[in-house]
């Protein structure tokens, strides 16, 4: 899932400003994605399983901890990552101009749409 | 009022307001009948979700499961909610952004291929099929055990229903009655858990309560998962809160089962449908995170349920004379998911580990529906019950129906067959084909095929194996080609579902040690998908690159803002 390069120097160099704020904007994007979803790894398939026995012999209110995040606490930390995703996300858009801005007239066309006629 | 008056009351109530707000939300445009006019609020397509996404198993059938699984029924808990991180993070805010109609739009336009566009088609309409008899069914039986009326009956009542507001509303109609459904069954899940986590802990909340004290029967003292295990020890079972002890799965196969469940969920189509309903990629973000938040609810009250429902069964069952048993016993005895069949002739019931002694069989569907009875409670609890079962089905059912609609009209007929088609008979078109899938998908559940129960539960492997590779590729790689998503599609659905079709058609007898790897036909999604990932890049780097239009359309993706939707 690497970032990759655009085909082609010249090419890059002409797109200007906008190409520059959507690659720094994918860079902070993807950034965040990975440290978000090294936790989404590590609580469900290491705290809730691949660790379950060692973690069970810890007690978190009366229930065996590596029990506890396979059937609790893995889906607390599931919605916490998302909200943090999304908080996250909307400072990362408006660092980059580009929260909910309108259509600009000079825009791009866009993508060819092969068999829409919208 | 008695059990049966109340369940008309309550049903017929919640149906009358599911009515109501489908003349409310009747819609005349196909951007509102495909996308309900993608003017629905994050925190309404949360709720929406929500209801689409927890299907009857998921309200009726999974705290009996994991009552019977102890530990190893987090794969259900643990798959059916990481996959929203996978939605939120890497394709939910993406599909918004682009701004089509259907999942198999946008796998046709990103890979420059009507080829890969019907072939996306064909599997959505197959998962949604499979998907969507079980719920009709669902609805029948509900029908049938707690209005006592005919099963076939039920399902008829139910297609009308959805028929109703499915075909008038489109996606508008089904989007709000969702709304309604989500709220008409997390009541109906926590009133009676609230209630049994009350009576059995003294702690109302039933996450709390798990790790609580029991306050009553043999074990009072106890914390209740101690006390279960000790059960467990007693009567021969493995442990209810051991990992890899023997008679549960193994540890490749519950991270495989973990993982083909939550990239399936990541995959289903009704599901990504959701997130084409909101305003923008940021709502996408949102209502991703409110539709976990309100599933979560459930999902971590479902594993209290099953402790609180299996230490309360064993204590009042066990040892127990029969003519001593409760009256709930009784009654469910009645419907057959509960049966006694006296072995050893003492007249007392004993549930043990061992099939030669144990003589108590037990549905673990009975874990929810008799839960109002068990711990107790009034009449109108055990109405509420059967309203939410339905709205749970009913909800997921309109759900896929509209995929299956969408895909028809507008994937098969608009993009391929009829190409010149006007918006009004594309709208008229997409009515008649919800209007069918609705009539196919009630006579499936009224002559359901012996396979589909077992086609359900590999509905994700498919979605795993066949959708979410090329989708997540689709916006993170820029160089993955039409023929590298082409092969992986179908070497990744191919190769899983060959596997399935074996272990569970021809070698029906295999067990754990003929596995490849020792993965279960439930975990081999997991492989599946990692096979579509490797021949999808591998492909890529030696076909053609994409045409720069479409290198263009990935970038634009990648940004939030600026929409430009179809027909909008």
């Amino acid at each position: 899932m690497a970032e990759e390069r655009p085909l082609g120097g010249s090419a890059r160099d002409a797109e200007g400003e906008r190409a520059r704020v959507s690659r720094a904007h994918w860079r902070d994007n993807l950034r965040i994605m990975a440290l978000l979803l090294c936790v989404w790894f590590a609580v469900s398939y290491l705290l809730g399983i691949v660790f379950v026995e060692p973690l069970n012999a810890v007690k978190i209110g009366g229930i065996p901890l590596g029990f506890w995040f396979a059937q609790q606490g893995a889906i607390y930390v599931f919605i916490v990552l998302i909200l943090v995703y999304a908080l996250w996300m909307d400072r990362v858009d408006r660092r980059h101009g580009v929260h909910d801005r309108p259509v600009e007239p000079s825009a791009p066309p866009p993508p060819a749409r092969q068999g829409e006629s919208a | 009022m008695s059990i049966q008056e109340w369940t008309y009351a309550i049903v017929g109530t919640t149906f009358a307001l599911y009515i109501g707000i489908a003349i409310w939300s009747r819609v005349s445009s196909t951007s509102g009948f495909y996308v309900a006019g993608r003017g629905v609020p994050a925190l309404a397509n949360g709720m929406a979700t929500g209801a689409d996404w927890m299907s009857a198993a998921s309200f009726i059938s999974m705290a009996g499961l994991i009552s019977f699984m102890g530990y190893t029924g987090a794969i259900y808990l643990m798959g059916w909610t990481g996959g929203y991180v996978l939605l939120a993070l890497l394709l939910a805010p993406y599909l918004r952004k682009y701004g089509s109609f259907t999942v198999p739009e946008f796998v046709g336009d990103r890979y420059y291929s009507q080829t890969a566009r019907v072939v996306a088609v064909f599997c959505a309409i197959f998962i949604s099929f499979t998907y969507v008899a079980g719920q009709m069914r669902g609805v029948g039986v509900v029908f049938s055990r707690f209005l006592e009326v005919d099963v076939n009956v039920g399902v008829v009542i139910g297609v009308v229903l959805v028929f109703f507001y499915a075909v008038m509303g489109g996606m508008r109609g089904i989007t709000y009655t969702q709304v309604a459904q989500y709220c008409v069954l997390i009541v109906a899940y926590l009133v009676p858990a609230v209630a049994i986590s009350w009576k059995l802990t003294g702690n109302p909340i039933p996450q709390l309560g798990f790790g609580s004290e029991l306050v009553e029967g043999k074990r009072a003292g106890m914390v209740l998962l101690e006390a279960l295990d000790a059960i467990h020890r007693d009567l021969g079972l493995p442990e209810y809160t051991g990992a890899w002890v023997p008679g549960k799965k193994g540890m490749v196969d519950v991270l495989c089962i973990t993982m083909a469940l939550m990239v399936g969920t990541a995959g289903l189509p009704h599901v990504l449908i959701r997130f084409y309903t909101v305003p923008t990629a940021r709502a996408a973000r949102w209502s991703a995170m409110w539709a976990l938040l309100f599933i979560g609810l459930l999902y971590t009250t479902a594993p209290a349920v099953a402790a609180f429902a299996r230490v309360n069964m064993i204590q009042t069952l066990h040892e127990t004379r029969i003519e001593d048993a409760p009256v709930w016993f009784r009654n469910w005895e009645k419907t057959g998911l509960i049966g006694f069949h006296d072995k050893n002739g003492d007249g007392r019931i004993q549930y043990t580990g061992d099939a030669a002694t144990n003589e108590l069989r037990v549905d673990p569907d009975i874990m929810v529906l008799a839960n109002p009875e068990i711990a107790e409670l009034p009449a109108w609890v055990v109405a509420l019950v059967a309203a939410g079962a339905l709205a749970a089905a009913l909800s997921t059912a309109a759900g896929l129906l509209l995929v299956i609609s969408a895909s028809i009209s507008h994937d098969l007929l608009k993009s391929v067959l009829w190409r010149d088609m006007s918006e009004r008979d594309e709208l008229r078109m997409a009515r008649l084909a919800a209007a069918l899938a609705v009539v196919v998908a009630g006579i499936l559940g009224i002559y359901p095929p012996g396979f589909v129960a077992q086609v359900v539960a590999f509905a994700f492997g498919l979605a795993a194996a066949s959708f979410f590779p090329i989708l997540v590729l689709g916006i993170f790689s820029r160089r993955t080609t039409k023929e590298g998503a082409i092969a992986g599609m179908l070497s990744g659905i191919g190769f899983t579902a060959a596997y399935i079709i074996w272990f569970r058609f021809f070698d029906t007898g295999a067990g754990p040690d003929d596995w490849l790897f020792g993965i279960s036909p439930e975990g081999i999604g997991t492989v599946g998908m990692l096979l579509n990932f490797a021949v999808t890049l591998a492909v890529s780097r030696v076909t053609a690159p994409p045409p720069p239009g479409v290198q263009a359309m990935v970038d634009e993706i990648r940004l939030p803002g600026g929409h430009r939707d179809e027909s909008a």
